[in-house]
């Protein structure tokens, strides 16, 4: 795997979309050809040049032989590692929204935080974040029924409201504490939250699973309680007690058993 | 001699009357009386006659902080040579302008590459998204007032903010189907306060504050006929109970909502766990769910916006080749709070008296044109503040109730000598805009 660095050099006045900060984008270009790759700036277009100083050995043939290394004050940087489909970026500070949007695989490491919509609509490969993420962490762009899909998503400090919205697969792992709303709408997946959760948990859930290890300020009333299980997640073993739900929503049968969202509550 | 235009639409609210009385003096410029209308709704058309501070030129900023009068043309070039200039502009209001001036607007809008966002932003853009999210079963105001026999008031207080709706659709009036009037309809008040409108209801349900989401799960729950906890946001199991049997018993029902749905915690979830039950509900009777807009043309900005772009608010246009969305990133608020933007124009509504102060701050701070008829909070942060004509009382135009019906409002009297209308300045600006920008 060959590794190319990416420097801020000029922070955007106002901020900047940098969706070709992605293996598939660099792949088989000379350091020039990336420099000159298009980014936005409000309704002006610049290159990436104008903002990044680009070092290192030349990138990989294939996005997948390709490592970006992003280093410098990224906070108003939008967009990296959208849509990737295989390689690797580590961003070494933080960095603004949609990071790792649409992301179908690959590994994406952010060494700090992530604004709101991250690894929204998510549908493979493995993205980290070692801060906080912001709201509306693996949810679903607006209007659309498909959230995160596929593909595993930690977040080992706080994140907002909203996350997991229209859920129907892959895994999404909080290491800390959770705000309001989380899995609403899911169809499937699997939601860890090893902090405390705020309310609304599980909201008009059909399928899916969520463990919560900590408090949950408020439980659905749509759910309820049917029996203490001792469960292996995340490589931790405990016991919980399981909810099923939301009763208030429509539920498929399989094999003439009704298929309910599962909450799991460690005891 | 006096003369009186009759089927005047109310320009004030999103109940868009249109069965007001005007009575104009003979040469036309003076607005006498005004019969039919609310208190709110006559004071817009009274006041303008009464000279209220009513300023008819544009007026600039100064260094030390006064405003200095300059012509429309000047006005103009600054708005123009502004828009050219900046990387991200934010185009904000609309909602009490005439859907003609809004296409004028977004023709402006496209060529700048802007930001173009509505008060539903602050509004009921959460209900647009929840509609986006799950959909929505509606019906016009024409069908609650002639047919709805079940009416819920969730989160909002109509005896205050659409002082008519109440008599002329939902509660009171005897239509085709509902000939016993108010004795014939079950009003059922869900709130978190004692409002003026619970007083006209059959069965009130107080809430706990922000708990409206555990609460419609909870009717939604007991319609499918499972139990529920004794008590969900500090209402008895038994009272959900008997309300969801109400509701059910019903031949046409509707869910008015408002803002104690849309901006509590929560926001859009509120309204599409509202929209579910309202779907629930159809398994058992007919139901239909709709939303309290408020500024009288906001729905038609929305209606614009979609037809044009295809979203309804928080629409950026800086690609110009397709038209982009995401409320949170694109929306007025956060892209102030944020500093996104470098340059703003509020036309039509009122930044400096609904946006959290950190977000005016910031539109203080930036080049800025407000467009309005009167001076308000956000004139006096503006840059440039260029007075227009007043529409639904001195101009005609489109505009949309509520319920997505449009209406025809009228002009009654002239404007004050030499002013503009929205259309007429956003058009001029167009052309100088173009003039500047060339073809790029
Ligand atoms: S209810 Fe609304 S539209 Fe009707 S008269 Fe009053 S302010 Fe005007």
């Amino acid at each position: 795997m060959k590794t190319v660095t990416i420097t801020m050099k000029n922070v955007p006045d106002l901020y900047l979309e940098g969706d070709m900060i992605t293996p598939d984008q660099f792949a088989g270009k000379t350091n020039e050809e990336i420099a000159a790759l298009r980014t936005y700036e409000g309704r002006e277009t610049y290159c990436l040049g104008d903002n990044f100083e680009i070092s290192g050995d030349a990138v990989g043939a294939t996005p997948a032989e390709t490592k970006i290394i992003v280093k410098g004050d990224c906070t108003k940087v939008k967009y990296i590692g959208m849509n990737m489909t295989a390689g690797e970026v580590v961003v070494e500070g933080s960095c603004d929204m949609y990071t790792g949007g649409w992301m179908k695989g690959g590994k994406l490491h952010v060494k700090g935080n992530v604004d709101s919509f991250s690894g929204l609509g998510m549908e493979g490969g493995e993205f980290t974040v070692d801060g906080n993420a912001g709201n509306f962490i693996g949810a679903s762009y607006r209007g659309d029924w498909r959230g995160m899909q596929g593909g595993v998503l930690r977040v080992k400090g706080n994140v907002g409201s909203d996350i997991g919205t229209f859920m129907n697969g892959g895994t999404l792992i909080v290491e800390g504490n959770a705000d309001v709303h989380i899995g609403t709408h899911a169809e499937g997946g699997t939601i860890i939250i090893k902090g405390n959760a705020n309310r609304r948990i599980g909201g008009q859930m059909v399928k899916g699973t969520i463990y919560v290890y900590g408090d949950i300020t408020y439980m659905m009333p749509g759910f309820q309680y049917t029996k203490d299980v001792e469960l292996e997640v995340d490589g931790d073993k405990a016991v919980f007690a399981e909810y099923i739900g939301d009763l208030g929503e429509r539920h498929s049968k399989s094999k003439g058993q009704v298929v309910y969202g599962k909450i799991y509550r460690k005891k | 001699m006096t003369k009186v235009v009759t089927d005047v639409v109310c320009p004030f609210c999103g109940t868009l009357c249109d069965d007001l009385a005007i009575t104009v003096s003979d040469d036309g410029k003076q607005i006498i009386d005004c019969q039919n209308a609310c208190a709110i709704g006559a004071e817009k058309f009274l006041h303008t006659s009464a000279g209220h501070g009513r300023i008819t030129r544009p007026r600039k900023r100064q260094p030390d902080g006064s405003y200095k009068e300059i012509t429309y043309d000047e006005a103009i070039e600054y708005t123009a040579q502004m828009l050219a200039k900046a990387k991200k502009t934010l185009w904000y209001g609309w909602a009490s302008t005439s859907c003609e001036a809004m296409a004028v607007g977004h023709k402006v809008a496209e060529k700048a590459g802007t930001m173009v966002d509505n008060c539903a932003t602050v509004c009921h853009g959460s209900s647009l998204l929840a509609i986006q999210d799950v959909g929505v079963p509606s019906c016009t105001l024409g069908e609650v007032k002639n047919r709805a026999d079940r009416v819920v008031f969730w989160g909002c207080n109509p005896a205050h903010a659409h002082p008519r709706h109440m008599s002329r659709y939902s509660i009171f009036p005897r239509g085709f189907f509902t000939t016993k009037g108010h004795k014939g309809r079950k009003i059922i008040v869900v709130d978190c306060r004692y409002t003026d409108t619970a007083k006209c209801a059959d069965e009130f349900i107080q809430i706990d504050q922000s708990y409206d989401y555990e609460v419609l799960d909870a009717f939604r729950t007991v319609a499918r006929g499972h139990d529920i906890p004794d008590v969900v946001g500090g209402v008895p199991k038994e009272k959900i109970i008997k309300a969801v049997e109400t509701l059910k018993e019903g031949r046409f029902g509707v869910i008015f909502f408002g803002m104690g749905l849309t901006h509590t915690l929560g926001r859009n979830h509120n309204i599409d766990i509202a929209i579910n039950l309202t779907r629930d509900l159809n398994d058992f009777t007919k139901f239909s769910i709709v939303a309290m807009r408020g500024h009288w043309n906001v729905t038609g900005s929305g209606q614009v916006l979609s037809w044009q772009y295809g979203f309804p608010y928080c629409v950026d246009l800086t690609r110009r080749t397709h038209a982009r969305y995401q409320p949170g990133d694109t929306s007025s608020v956060d892209l102030l709070r944020r500093k996104e933007v470098d340059a703003c124009i509020c036309i039509a509504s009122d930044i400096g008296a609904h946006f959290p102060i950190e977000a005016t701050r910031h539109m203080a701070q930036i080049p800025s044109v407000c467009i309005d008829p009167h001076i308000n909070l956000t004139t006096e942060i503006s840059d440039v503040h260029i007075p227009v004509a007043l529409v639904g009382v001195e101009v005609a135009g489109c505009a949309y109730r509520m319920d997505n019906v449009p209406m025809a409002c009228r002009k009654v009297v002239d404007p004050p000598e030499g002013m503009l209308t929205d259309e007429e300045l956003l058009e001029k600006v167009y052309v100088r805009l173009c003039e500047i920008m060339g073809d790029s």
